[in-house]
């Protein structure tokens, strides 16, 4: 979640859903909260009765718009627009809060002289390759003096320093331009500015609640990045009530994230060491008419600082200020958790290098069109169906089937494990064709293995186990250990230096005793996982040395060190499991405002981040009414209803000695402990691939052509144009001038894999189908109920369409756009099956996380006459 | 407090173990009441909840990241019922749809509980043991990660990497399991495309 991350220094909601009470203005956008998180929805519910104003902005009316307050039909893909228009209200009007955005933002910090502003540029920043589709940031840092401090203004005046930067930047995103862009009236538009800022300030707090409908955007990092910036002009992150809540979509997606099961990072948010390679100069990328793949062969140069040795990774993404200086304890103690007595050589420089760089973008799509072009020979899918459920399913499929080898862990034969002798209705599947070796392996339901997950308030949870799974059905935890000990053997004699990681890797993690009453005598433990995840004393001071069995536990990662005494699976969960016999995941004590005894939050259980903020510069509550942490004078420490997220005794009056490294360099009153300045970043001189400021642009595909630059959608997406399994509409295609937008359903989850083998669920929602509004259905003569055929560049699928209000045709610039709804639960395998509707979606990649737009794409509707 | 309300108080405690009666002689009574003809066979009479006895595991809920607490009843090695469980401050009990069906989502009769293996160009599955898939599967890793292992670019920096195996999934996956998977295809392996659902 690099649109947080970047904004406010960590990738986690800002808070969790139980505050949400404490808000007097909830707005959702780019979420449907009653239906996609129901449970989390009933705090909303709650405030409301309790007064607050709630608020839903969404292409497609649903249960979170009955329930508001103020529903706001808008243009699926033009958040941005929205959103800036009200930033540009706030700083023109000086209606942000002024005390708490001086002093805790980035607002009065000055930018280098050679940036400068997609306003300049028609639609591209300072630093744009167009040759490459790349951005070089250099330009978006700060005026920094001679010793790299920024160099600030604080009375906003200067023409350099953000306040004026954003001015220019957001000066054409005015009430008229939303009427154009999002098709939304002007005073339904000031409604909402109004509301926020009635409901925002010194006693009352404003909450924002987003999900994958920003998320799965081409520009979808910059819409979440806005709406934190919109929170820091309000005063309303760290603060109860306030926050910006990523609602999250799966059991322990965050944990993925944390842990993670990612590409670019290692655990803790560490970046992934690298050695990237560029498109030579002159590389030239096709043009959106040629087919053909880019020659292979093509020039590659090195990018980037090198990271070939630990000391020149820790120089390329560490920080000297702020709280990642402290980097090189965690990446020591990661490397002392995996490698053992290797990581003591060389001062941990010799397991650095067992480390794999990346070299570019191995995400999970990126990858999909390297196995289509036959680069991957082997998969591993856990619990996860890309035949249905990523975007562009049918190149998902095609790229299966080039594959050698494929092992599929699930409960349920899903499509991913029978793409190679089935497929959706009308597509033929010769398994004769077919190469892929497929293993499907029974996998373990979250009743049947303890463990825990991670949900979307950054929450640690322990599950028991309740029963034995069937049959050969086994956790993942026991798959993943026996394969690493099958493989440890198959490598145990190897004189190579390249299989030294395999041999060298810590993996012992056998039971004492065999779990009592289960028939499974094998399963590793769970425990002993988290407990080198949270952290342990390899070394003790009097020099003896321990294994993770026998290990005292770290009590949380400010003891962790960068000597190889300490080793640390993933440090931000550090203090999880703190001593023997105490799991705070499995504590279950619901008592408390916070709850602060109920699993465990990371970081160091904190329940609200950045809560610094809660409390003035002086260190007082910003008012009695909105109280939560604060400096205490007589005890000399922060206190309050949370662990204060800043140095327990740094006094708010505390100001850096010159020279000062680490959090020392923050003084008192910087709330943002992870960025080097301390500051919540209005603008971000660095961290993203598409620009310092969020800039609307159009989806890759959109029915209008941007009004605000020639720069017609995202400059750093990805289009991948030459591939024949990816076209694209281009703006004013007749043949595909409707906007669709996807979304969830509450009885069924993701492609279906959960659900379709449910009779109790798909009882309840048996079939897919289209919402379309009167209008569009009588253009196109479709009645209610009717079967129709919905299609693409990409492909076509059908559904029966319900005709509904839901939907609305909207007004643009005098011309009228229709938008279609469709949810994407459905497939060929299962007890309810249907079209799948990622058949339809493209794969244009957003910069920062490579995620694909399945929230604004382009299509049309038919009636499927003779096919019903 | 007056001697005699003390006196009368400490009477009510003591007859206090006398008042507290279980469940089933409340509805034993309930049943008694306006006739001693009673409209109730004696099997309704013996009917008892299935939970009743039954061991209540704590869990999560597998489906959105709500976290949404379980409890998990089991008897005789069975889950006899999932509900929500009314202690956990995120839901107090409550469930949606997702939730409420997870006891089917776990007892299920198209579950798979045995390993399905297909051969290349092969039209049908085979039923093999799992020793033999973790086998088969530890020896194509081996050899596909033999085959293609990368120490340096042409340009001379190190990589110690393959690009040809991936591995997809973690976000229904636990925690712990994110780290094993991590830990050995990365850490051990050098498999750089190691993604999950948080990118879809």
């Amino acid at each position: 979640m690099p649109g947080l991350g970047t904004t406010l220094g960590r990738g986690g909601a800002t808070t969790f859903p139980q505050d949400l009470v404490n808000s007097d203005c909830i707005l959702i956008m780019g979420s449907n909260m009653a239906e996609a998180h129901p449970v989390a929805f009933a705090n909303v519910v709650k405030a409301k009765e309790r007064g607050a104003k709630v608020i839903h902005i969404d292409p497609h009316f649903s249960r979170t718009s009955a329930l508001a307050n103020l529903y706001v039909p808008i243009r699926a893909g033009s958040d941005i627009v929205f959103l800036g228009a009200i930033i540009r209200y706030l700083l023109e009007q000086k209606a942000f809060f002024q005390e708490y955005v001086l002093h805790y933002t980035n607002i009065a910090t000055l930018i280098r002289e050679d940036f400068r502003d997609t306003e300049d540029l028609d639609g591209v920043f300072s630093g744009y390759d167009p040759e490459t589709g790349t951005y070089d940031p250099t330009s978006w840092d700060y005026e920094r003096d001679a010793a790299g401090r920024p160099l600030s203004d604080p009375t906003l005046e200067h023409p350099r320093c953000v306040y004026q930067i954003m001015r220019r930047h957001y000066a054409r995103y005015t009430p008229e331009l939303v009427e154009q862009v999002c098709g939304v009236p002007r005073a339904l538009w000031q409604q909402v500015v109004d509301t926020l800022i009635a409901n925002s300030g010194r006693e009352r707090t404003s909450a924002i609640c987003y999900a994958v409908g920003w998320t799965q955007q081409s520009k979808g990092v910059q819409i979440i990045r806005t709406a934190a910036m919109l929170q820091l002009l309000l005063g309303n992150i760290g603060r109860p009530g306030g926050g910006v809540m990523a609602l999250r979509g799966h059991a322990s997606i965050q944990g993925s994230t944390d842990v993670p099961t990612l590409y670019d990072l290692l655990s803790g948010y560490m970046p992934q060491p690298a050695a990237l390679l560029a498109p030579g100069p002159g590389t030239r990328r096709p043009r959106a008419e040629e087919v053909q793949a880019p020659v292979a062969g093509e020039e590659m140069r090195p990018v980037g600082p090198s990271q070939q040795t630990l000391a020149e990774y820790i120089a390329a993404v560490g920080q000297k200020t702020g709280w990642w200086a402290n980097l090189p304890a965690y990446i020591r103690s990661l490397l002392k958790a995996w490698y053992g007595s290797y990581a003591d050589e060389e001062e941990g420089e010799r397991s650095y290098r067992f480390l794999p760089k990346i070299i570019g973008d191995h995400s999970h799509l990126a990858t999909s069109y390297e196995m289509l072009d036959g680069k991957v020979r082997g998969y591993f899918l856990f619990g996860q169906n890309p035949a249905a459920g990523s975007t562009n399913a049918r190149m998902q499929r095609k790229a299966l089937a080039q594959l050698d080898w494929l092992v599929v862990r699930d409960l349920y034969e899903v499509e991913s494990a029978a793409f190679w002798y089935r497929g959706p209705e009308g597509e033929a599947v010769d398994p004769r064709q077919i190469k892929t070796e497929v293993f499907l392996l029974p996998a373990a339901a979250s009743t049947e293995k303890e463990g825990s997950f991670t949900n979307t308030q950054r929450l640690l949870q322990w599950r028991d186990k309740a029963v034995d799974p069937p049959g050969d059905a086994r956790s993942d935890l026991w798959f993943v250990y026996h394969l690493g000990k099958r493989l440890k053997a198959l490598y145990a004699d190897s004189p190579h230096e390249r299989d030294l990681p395999i041999k060298a890797l810590t993996w012992d993690y056998e039971r004492e005793t065999p779990e009592p009453g289960s028939r499974i005598l094998d399963e590793p433990d769970a425990l002993l996982v988290l407990k080198e995840i949270n952290g342990y004393y390899a070394r003790t001071p009097d020099g003896k040395e321990y294994s993770l069995r026998e290990a005292p536990h770290v009590p949380d990662f400010t003891v962790l060190k960068a000597d190889g005494s300490t080793a640390c699976g993933s440090w931000i969960y550090s203090g999880v499991y703190p001593e023997p016999g105490r799991n705070r995941a499995a504590s279950r004590d619901p008592s408390g405002y916070t709850f602060p005894n109920w699993g465990f939050a990371w970081p160091a259980n904190r329940r609200i981040l950045y809560n610094r903020a809660s409390a003035d510069p002086q260190g007082r509550p910003w008012s009695e009414r909105k109280k939560y942490i604060w400096w205490d004078e007589e005890r000399r420490q922060w206190t309050g209803y949370d662990v204060p997220d800043f140095p327990l005794r740094k006094p708010p009056d505390y100001t850096p000695p010159p020279g000062a490294t680490g959090i020392d360099a923050h003084s008192g009153s910087d709330p943002f402990i992870m960025k080097p300045d301390g500051k919540g970043w209005l603008f971000a001189p660095s961290g993203l691939k598409d620009g310092p400021l969020p800039t609307h642009y159009e989806a890759a595909e959109a029915p209008i052509t941007n009004p605000l630059y020639h720069r017609q959608s995202n400059p750093a997406a990805r289009y991948y144009r030459d591939r024949p399994d990816n076209r694209l509409a281009a703006v004013g295609d007749e043949r595909y001038p409707i906007v669709a937008t996807t979304y969830r359903l509450t009885e069924h989850h993701l492609s279906g894999p959960m659900t379709r083998w449910l009779p109790w669920l798909n009882a309840l929602q048996p079939a897919l189908f289209v919402e379309i509004s009167p209008e569009l259905a009588a253009e196109r003569q479709i009645r209610h109920g009717d079967q129709v055929i919905i299609s693409t560049p990409r492909g076509e699928i059908q559904a029966r369409a319900l005709v509904t209000r839901r939907l609305r045709p909207l007004r643009l610039n005098g011309r009228i756009v229709h938008q279609i709804g469709l949810p994407f639960h459905w497939g060929f395998q299962g007890k309810a099956t249907g079209s799948i509707t990622n058949d339809l979606t493209h794969m244009v990649l957003e910069p920062n996380v490579s995620i694909e737009e399945a929230k604004a794409f382009l299509c049309d509707v038919r009636p499927a006459r003779g096919r019903s | 407090m007056s001697s005699r309300k003390r006196e009368e108080a400490e009477e009510a405690t003591a007859a206090l173990p006398l008042l507290v009666k279980t469940l089933q002689e409340v509805a034993d009574e309930a049943l008694e009441i306006g006739s001693k003809r009673q409209p109730f066979s004696a099997e309704s009479r013996q009917k008892r909840p299935r939970i009743r006895d039954a061991r209540v595991v704590h869990s999560v809920c597998p489906y959105c990241a709500v976290g949404c607490g379980l409890n998990v009843y089991v008897k005789d090695g069975q889950v006899l019922d999932i509900e929500g469980n009314p202690d956990s401050p995120i839901n107090h009990g409550t469930l949606c749809p997702k939730g409420a069906a997870t006891f089917q989502y776990t007892v299920n009769p198209s579950r798979l509980t045995r390993v399905l293996y297909r051969a290349p160009y092969s039209d049908h599955w085979e039923e093999k043991s799992l020793d033999w898939a973790m086998e088969q599967i530890a020896l194509r890793v081996k050899q596909t990660r033999d085959a293609t292992f990368v120490e340096r670019l042409p340009d001379g920096r190190e990589v110690n990497h393959t690009l040809a195996i991936a591995s997809l999934g973690g976000a229904t996956l636990d925690v712990e399991e994110n780290y094993l998977m991590k830990k050995l295809f990365t850490g051990a392996l050098g498999i750089v495309s190691i993604e999950n659902q948080a990118r879809i």
